[in-house]
């Protein structure tokens, strides 16, 4: 039993060195955005806050677009989170529920796209969006965001769970297919929605060079793109606290969105991974 | 008798329209025209021109692309092989489910949803020269302070180390997703034998997470080969190109030096390499697995 005990005292020794690590660069982070200004270039740097203050804050919403750079991101986080739930539960459900010809093959090609890294249709998509005139306009940060082979899969794998006599019996009642799929399997896979949800939010708010590259103009620009332009127009000395105020106003929300749906996120990824 | 919207076909073409069209325009067409602008002499304007196989040879005669691959080899190896071995620790540790040990799994989670970018900027202060925390635990040492992002010997493993501490929750994730579904009974046995912790952690753990790590290791190459946005925020590729990897670089063909025809046949690069890795490790999987659901 004693060296049972001892192991796990290590163990949780071990646990919590490793997720202080973690966690101190959010520390430095916080104790910079809500110290004043000239902390920043004090030394020793700071671990907690000392004379705490929200001008730092203030500040960054005033600076420039930041305040719309927030908006933008919740604006195009949000539309292409809810069109790739549709349009994947959608295609889910085709995959998973109906009997068509060429069925898996079309599956497959899907499931193709997902190993393509992203960065080799960042040419031809880009002149894509040239052609079509969407360069500087919403429509360029969220619609090609809105389709996933990963959501795809992932509403499919659930919809493949659910017993058959579902259908059967909205079917004798006189369900078309849109309404078993709206009426029944829509509500019934709340925890994969969830999941995908999640994920496509947080990814969507966290992306940075597909806007970086379709976004010219400032009023379009989304947190990311904004916090990277914020610290390149620093020439000699780089205002940490403000930068730091901004940064961590950008990770709130996504960490927030997580913490909320952890259960939903985790069982989405590993799904996703480890059971495919 | 069969009306229309009583058939399978019929509804599955109206619930795929959206995903058909969506997938075709913003995936496959452009795959296949990356394909095509590789053999192609581009600057965005005008039509792209038709120059066979010169973008690859003229790739192939730079050595400035052989530079860009040593260092998207080592920083990707770097990478995987630190994140997955820690990850593999810290799941283990989780795993043995201590009171109190959840919080740490979602501290070990936070890097891994927040964006790149705020990562990189958070990284930017702590390897700031003069005010940054790195340099003053040196200081607090006794050692020299180091110029990290500007020294070309350290800049390449300080965009590895961001890399490591925003990936490893990840993959502490999926082995602890990995190490939950492992069959008990083998465990059990293992502990009925009279195995000390470390022959069952070698013995019997690993070989039955073997197809877990091998999971873990085909995406953490597959993302890590993919990395733009640390190298954007912290370097730009710099000093001397010394941290300018596969994607930044064919960022810079595209968007800087406009040469898509280039650009495109660095994309080609990087797709066949990642599914050479992913080819291999499937050969090695199916031999080297031990256990298999």
């Amino acid at each position: 039993m004693g060296i049972l005990r001892r192991v796990n005292l290590i163990t949780y020794l071990l646990l919590a060195i490793g997720s202080l690590l973690m966690v101190l660069p959010f520390l430095l982070m916080i104790a910079l955005a809500l110290s004043p200004g000239e902390k920043a270039l004090s030394y020793p740097p700071l671990i907690f806050p000392t004379d705490i203050t929200l001008n730092n804050f203030e500040r960054v919403m005033a600076a420039g677009s930041f305040f719309r750079y927030f908006i933008n991101s919740l604006i195009i986080s949000a539309i292409t989170t809810a069109g790739q739930l549709v349009t994947a539960s959608m295609a889910g459900y085709a995959f998973a529920r109906l009997n068509f010809r060429g069925k898996n093959t079309l599956f497959l090609l899907f499931l193709a796209t997902m190993m393509v890294p992203t960065q080799v249709n960042l040419v031809p998509l880009f002149s894509l969006m040239h052609k079509m005139g969407w360069i500087n306009t919403y429509l360029a940060l969220i619609v090609p965001g809105i389709f996933t082979a990963f959501g795809i899969f992932l509403m499919r794998q659930y919809y493949l769970t659910l017993p058959k006599e579902l259908e059967d019996s909205a079917r004798i009642d006189g369900c078309t297919q849109w309404g078993i799929f709206w009426r029944i399997f829509f509500p019934l896979s709340v925890p994969s929605l969830a999941a995908l949800g999640i994920f496509a939010f947080i990814s969507s708010w966290n992306s940075f060079l597909w806007p970086l590259l379709v976004t010219n103009s400032d009023h379009l620009r989304t947190l990311p793109v904004g916090l990277a332009s914020f610290k390149s127009s620093f020439r000699e000395v780089t205002d940490w606290s403000l930068l730091m105020a901004g940064t961590l106003i950008s990770v709130v929300p996504a960490i927030v969105v997580f913490l909320l749906g952890q259960k939903y996120f985790i069982s989405g990824i590993t799904s996703g991974a480890v059971k495919s | 008798m069969n009306k229309l919207w009583q058939k399978d076909s019929f509804w599955a073409l109206i619930f795929l329209l959206p995903s058909l069209l969506g997938i075709f325009t913003f995936n496959f067409i452009p795959t296949l025209t990356s394909f095509y602008l590789s053999f192609t002499k581009w600057n965005l304007l005008g039509s792209p021109q038709f120059i066979g196989l010169n973008n690859y040879l003229s790739l192939f005669a730079d050595p400035l692309f052989y530079k860009v691959l040593r260092q998207t080899l080592f920083f990707v190896f770097g990478s995987v092989l630190l994140e997955v071995s820690l990850a593999l620790l810290i799941a283990i540790g989780l795993n043995k489910k201590l009171r109190g040990t959840t919080i740490f799994r979602t501290i070990y989670f936070l890097p891994v949803v927040s964006s790149m970018v705020a990562v990189a900027i958070l990284w930017n202060w702590i390897f700031d020269p003069a005010f940054g925390f790195l340099n003053y635990l040196l200081k607090l040492a006794g050692i020299d302070p180091i110029f990290w992002l500007s020294d070309p010997d350290w800049a390449l493993p300080c965009i590895i180390m961001v890399s490591v501490w925003k990936g490893l929750g990840y993959s502490t994730i999926l082995f602890l997703s990995g190490l939950q579904s492992l069959p008990q009974d083998c465990l059990e046995a293992a502990e009925v034998d009279g195995a000390n912790q470390s022959q069952t952690f070698f013995r019997v753990t690993v070989p039955l997470l073997s197809t877990t790590i091998f999971l873990v290791s085909i995406m953490s190459f597959i993302n890590t080969f993919q990395t733009f946005d640390s190298v954007y925020i912290l370097t730009q590729g710099g000093p001397q190109n010394t941290t300018n990897l596969l994607v930044y670089w064919l960022y810079q063909n595209a968007f800087e030096f406009y040469n898509m025809g280039k650009a495109s046949a660095i994309a080609y690069v990087l797709f066949l390499i990642i599914l050479v890795i992913t080819l291999i490790q499937w050969h090695f999987r199916k031999k080297w697995v031990f256990y298999e659901e």
